[in-house]
């Protein structure tokens, strides 16, 4: 008998397909409020081992197909990565770094899935101007509401991982949508179940966790001795997770922050800024209504007119 | 007598009352296409800016076209200011007596204009609202490109755009503030916006607030 693995993700559901994933499960909406949700869901999370990973591009062929992208084809840039870089129709890149490693002398080639990190303090949704056209479930999936989005660019500014893309197309901001439509019917993303060797899992953020730790085991007992996982709590966590050879080291695996979070200039664009702007507006507004009402209209007097007149005559005759 | 604030088309027309020509047709125009373009910047970016205003982008048809717009009217404001900066620039040079103005503050505040040195064209409050709105107007221009992702946002890397928007954001503060100022000025000194609009003001108000411009123009 062929042997399940435990995160085997289920096949889709033919008949009674509820959405249970709406609105009433937002825990964060940008430029905007939402009532606490009458129900926590249980938090989700996917998990890459990219030791495990092989580079085949399932995940992100399976990205295109479910999303139904359809990126134009590409060239070939001298490197494996194709696209070299995330696009508005390409929520997914496997970004490949040649290291060589001092203390072994290997090459090890480390194949990143890049995407969206699904922060538990999404940046994006920090920056966003547009009501609602950001959001995040209490499972912890963000996602972008097109129809509220303006296309102001300003998500970009706030991710500490790079991530959403402008449409030139419709003009609306893109990123991985964790498959939220698909895990709104107890599915998972589509590139974890198109993984061949379960480098891609997903399950709830607890058992990703659990058994990331017997991976970590296993690296570790494999000479990894920094084998790790990749959660960081600079964002809060994240609701896609690594499994790193080398968790020391995460700016080798193509760039990963190490300790990323929300850029501090962001903060204060958004934070202080807003509130010292509108207190200095209201202010100069202030102060002038005061002055008027203190010191009344500045008027020209009558003498005023007489005097000048005098000097037009004065010089004139 | 060569007076550095006479503008071309300053004139005195003698008669009850005296009447002065301050701004030519071209330079309200000018002034009231910039003006124009500074309010519908203002009330865009506003909704951009803090989620509470978001509603204003109502009035431009919605938050996708406030954002495709908004830089648009910049460009606009930037190419109309430039034409009022060619205008007034030199009339708007400091002068000795704009800081001895400027110290007396008080007095000006307090309608008590005899106690201030006699003033040109402009006086130095208006100057520092013509160099703020330069030096702002050539900041906002300049951060407002960078921030522009749908035709610039190839050129800079994500950290300049963090910058550059924060930038954007303080400088729209400031000018903002420097408009309540320009605009609280005008409507407080009776007989300015009408030197704006039908750009005659007249020999009392010429007499009261830019005696020195009046002299020079009699003496013309």
């Amino acid at each position: 008998m062929r042997r399940t693995f435990e995160f085997e993700l289920p096949n889709p559901p033919t008949q009674n397909v509820n959405t249970d994933l709406g609105t009433m499960d937002l825990v964060r909406r940008s430029a905007s409020t939402v009532p606490p949700p009458a129900r926590q869901l249980t938090e989700v999370a996917k998990l890459i081992d990219i030791s495990k990973c092989i580079g085949c591009k399932a995940c992100e062929a399976a990205c295109i197909e479910w999303n139904d992208t359809r990126p134009k084809i590409g060239t070939n840039i001298g490197v494996y990565d194709n696209p070299p870089d995330l696009t508005p129709d390409m929520f997914t890149v496997m970004r490949f770094s040649e290291w060589v490693n001092p203390k072994t002398e290997n090459l090890e080639w480390l194949i990143r899935k890049d995407g969206c990190m699904h922060c538990a303090e999404p940046g994006c949704l920090e920056a966003c101007p547009a009501p609602g056209a950001i959001v995040q479930y209490s499972n912890g999936i963000v996602d972008f509401v097109h129809e509220n989005c303006i296309g102001c660019g300003y998500c970009i500014k706030g991710c500490p991982f790079n991530i959403p893309r402008i449409s030139a197309v419709d003009h609306t901001a893109y990123k991985c949508t964790l498959c939220s439509d698909r895990v709104a019917v107890g599915q998972g993303p589509a590139c974890a179940k198109a993984c061949p060797t379960h480098a891609i899992i997903f399950g709830t953020k607890e058992e990703m966790t659990r058994h990331a730790e017997e991976r970590i085991k296993d690296l570790k007992s494999r000479g990894f001795e920094n084998a790790g996982l990749y959660d960081p709590p600079g964002v809060g966590g994240t609701h896609v997770m690594y499994v790193l050879q080398h968790a020391d080291l995460p700016e080798i695996y193509a760039g990963l922050p190490s300790n990323p979070r929300i850029s501090p200039i962001v903060d204060i664009w958004k934070g202080v800024t807003k509130y010292a702007g509108f207190i200095a507006m209201g202010a100069f507004a202030t102060i002038g209504v005061a002055h008027h009402l203190l010191t009344g209209p500045n008027k020209v007097s009558r003498e005023d007119e007489e005097n000048a007149k005098h000097l037009v005559e004065g010089e004139r005759t | 007598m060569t007076a550095y604030d006479l503008e071309p088309g300053d004139e005195v027309h003698p008669g009850d009352p005296v009447t002065v020509d301050r701004y030519t047709t071209g330079a309200r125009i000018n002034h009231w296409i910039t003006a124009t373009c500074l309010v519908l910047l203002a009330i865009s970016g506003l909704s951009m800016f803090h989620p509470a205003l978001f509603f204003l982008s109502g009035l431009f048809g919605g938050g996708q076209i406030t954002r495709w717009i908004h830089p648009w009217i910049g460009v606009v404001l930037f190419f109309s200011f430039l034409g009022l900066f060619i205008r007034f620039w030199r009339a708007n040079l400091w002068r000795i007596e704009d800081g001895t103005w400027l110290a007396k503050l008080r007095d000006v505040l307090s309608a008590h204009e005899e106690r201030v040195p006699e003033v040109g064209k402009y006086n130095a409050g208006q100057k520092a609202v013509f160099w703020l709105m330069s030096i702002l107007i050539i900041t906002l221009i300049a951060s407002g490109l960078i921030s522009w992702d749908q035709y610039f946002g190839a050129f800079t890397s994500v950290e300049v755009k963090r910058i550059a928007i924060l930038v954007h954001a303080l400088a729209s503060i400031i000018i903002i503030c420097v408009w309540i100022v320009h605009v609280y000025a005008a409507i407080w000194v009776r007989g300015s916006i009408h030197a704006m609009t039908s750009g005659q003001v007249t020999g009392g108000w010429a007499w009261r607030h830019h005696r020195k411009w009046l002299k020079e123009l009699v003496g013309k």
